[in-house]
């Protein structure tokens, strides 16, 4: 065990480049304690995720653009608890036969249109008392719209499948961004 | 799928660790990369009751051996189909260019000979192909300068997907040398990787064979610069410091594509560096000296 993350597990991440270091720092209930089993989506080059592998335990980093996973599968080669998948979050079938049932959190960090849907299509992969970590960039859904109208929508869309435990604005990191913990219904 | 059966998993009929061939383990790479499941299970404790693995943490050391090796093989052949996909594009937008322009002389020349006030080119395709014809020659003439007026939009749309796929393909070359001469590079020497291989001098001259600069070459000994030559950097530097200008660019653009290919990171020093020989090059004409040295290698030092 690594205790709790905000001792020394994620002191490095800087939280004005991951939105999960900038949840923790703006102390959301991320139930994150080290040991749990992860699906993160959205990995990209694997700085976020490289640390949650370092506290938590199997992780399953899932990026769909090749040239970020290049960088990302280096990241999890030293890693023996980190899973790279070139996988479309989309589409969550193509990636149900690797990535284990009833994990413990979903850390989703993808910023492109559908953010809500795509935590509603990977709420399968989700303990019942398992937490979804998500951060929703206003801007990916619709950049002429107000950021408080693009996250009700989302909200809206999330509660078909989750209850909405706790949202702030992540602007103090991440401008433009809303940080939400949800659980499944 | 039933409850009690493993057969979605990834490992589904891998054997166990002692067993494994060769062909296995590309096997379950395979799997990773093409298998499906309409739902997650337990798999690593189906996968020990399946006898493919001993233990949970036996399960996860295969799994982060296979998901490693799996992803970094379908990231390579993504790449490698991602820089294919963009000469494809390259050469279908030339020879929509071509076709479109020799068609459209052939339908300007009918059109002219119906219609009074017919223009040449693909803005006069373009015009004809709106008019209201009479009767059947008129129909074929007018329908001629539709299918011009399309395959010049074909050209364009070619265009916009060059734009947008070229970054993600190479984003150095594609930063420093456009999105549209990036791809014409990369087709010229066949692929990325031949590109990234390449010394500079070759990227130089990459394209002098062609037709279109067979005229600039003529008229030097030795060719300065090939496609590199509708680059901004060489074509709006005076003539006299267009060898130091090629070269210099030439040599940037290959360390480029090198960056693209070996490790796919935008690398800002790159084109700050450029941009700062190309100030010492031009500054040469305000100063107002003419000092040729196109010819010699006093200056070579963009080379690699
Ligand atoms: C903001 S970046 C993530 C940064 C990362 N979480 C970190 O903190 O290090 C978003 C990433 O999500 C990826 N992405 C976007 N849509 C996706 C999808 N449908 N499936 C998988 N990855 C996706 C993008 O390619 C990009 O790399």
């Amino acid at each position: 065990m690594y205790g709790e993350p905000t001792a020394d597990g994620w002191r490095a991440w800087d939280p004005g480049r991951s939105k999960l270091g900038g949840m923790f720092e703006l102390g959301f209930q991320t139930g994150l304690s080290g040991g749990e089993t992860v699906l993160y989506l959205g990995a990209a080059s694997g700085t976020t995720v490289s640390h949650v592998a370092d506290f938590a335990g199997p992780t399953y980093a899932v990026e769909f653009a090749p040239r970020p996973a290049r960088d990302l599968v280096e990241a999890a080669e030293p890693r023996d608890r980190l899973f790279p998948l070139l996988k479309d979050a989309r589409t969550p079938t193509r990636y149900a036969h690797v990535v284990e049932s009833d994990v413990d959190a979903i850390v989703q960090d993808v910023a492109t249109r559908g953010q809500a849907e795509v935590a509603v299509r990977n709420a399968r992969f989700l303990a019942d008392d398992g937490r979804l970590l998500l951060a929703i960039k206003a801007r990916s859904e619709d950049v002429t719209a107000a950021p408080e109208a693009v996250f009700e929508s989302a909200l809206d869309r999330l509660r078909e499948a989750y209850e909405i435990l706790e949202t702030r604005r992540l602007d103090r990191f991440h401008e433009d961004h809303l940080g939400v913990v949800a659980t499944p219904k | 799928m039933t409850d009690t059966d493993d057969s979605a998993g990834w490992f589904a009929g891998g054997t166990s660790a002692s067993a494994e061939a060769a062909g296995d383990e590309s096997a379950l790479r395979a799997r990773i990369a093409d298998g499906e499941a309409d739902a997650p299970r337990d798999w690593p404790h189906l996968a020990v009751e399946s006898g493919f693995a001993d233990s949970r943490a036996d399960y996860y050391d295969r799994l982060h051996e296979a998901s490693v090796a799996a992803t970094r093989e379908a990231v390579r052949e993504r790449e490698r189909a991602d820089d294919k996909q963009l000469v494809h594009a390259v050469r279908a937008m030339d020879d929509c260019e071509r076709t479109a322009n020799e068609l459209a002389e052939r339908a300007a020349e009918w059109a002219g000979s119906l219609f009074d006030e017919a223009e040449p080119g693909i803005e006069g395709a373009r015009a004809v192909a709106e008019r209201e014809p009479d009767g059947e020659l008129e129909r074929r003439a007018v329908s001629l300068s539709a299918r011009v007026a399309d395959l010049a939009a074909e050209r364009d749309a070619l265009a916009e997907t060059i734009d947008r796929i070229a970054p993600a393909v190479a984003p150095n070359l594609a930063e420093m040398a456009g999105p549209e001469l990036a791809a014409r590079l990369i087709a010229l020497a066949g692929g990325l990787e031949s590109l990234a291989k390449k010394p500079s001098g070759t990227v130089q001259v990459l394209g002098a064979e062609d037709a279109l600069f067979a005229h600039l070459s003529g008229r030097a000994p030795s060719p300065k610069h090939g496609i590199i030559y509708t680059h901004e950097y060489v074509r709006n530097t005076r003539p006299e410091d267009r060898g130091s200008a090629s070269r210099a660019l030439a040599g940037k653009l290959t360390l480029a594509a090198r960056v693209d290919h070996y490790s796919g990171e935008r690398r800002e020093t790159l084109h700050a560096e450029l941009r700062e020989r190309m100030a010492t090059i031009r500054a040469r004409a305000e100063e107002g000296k003419d000092d040729d040295r196109s010819g010699g290698d006093a200056d070579a030092e963009g080379d690699v």
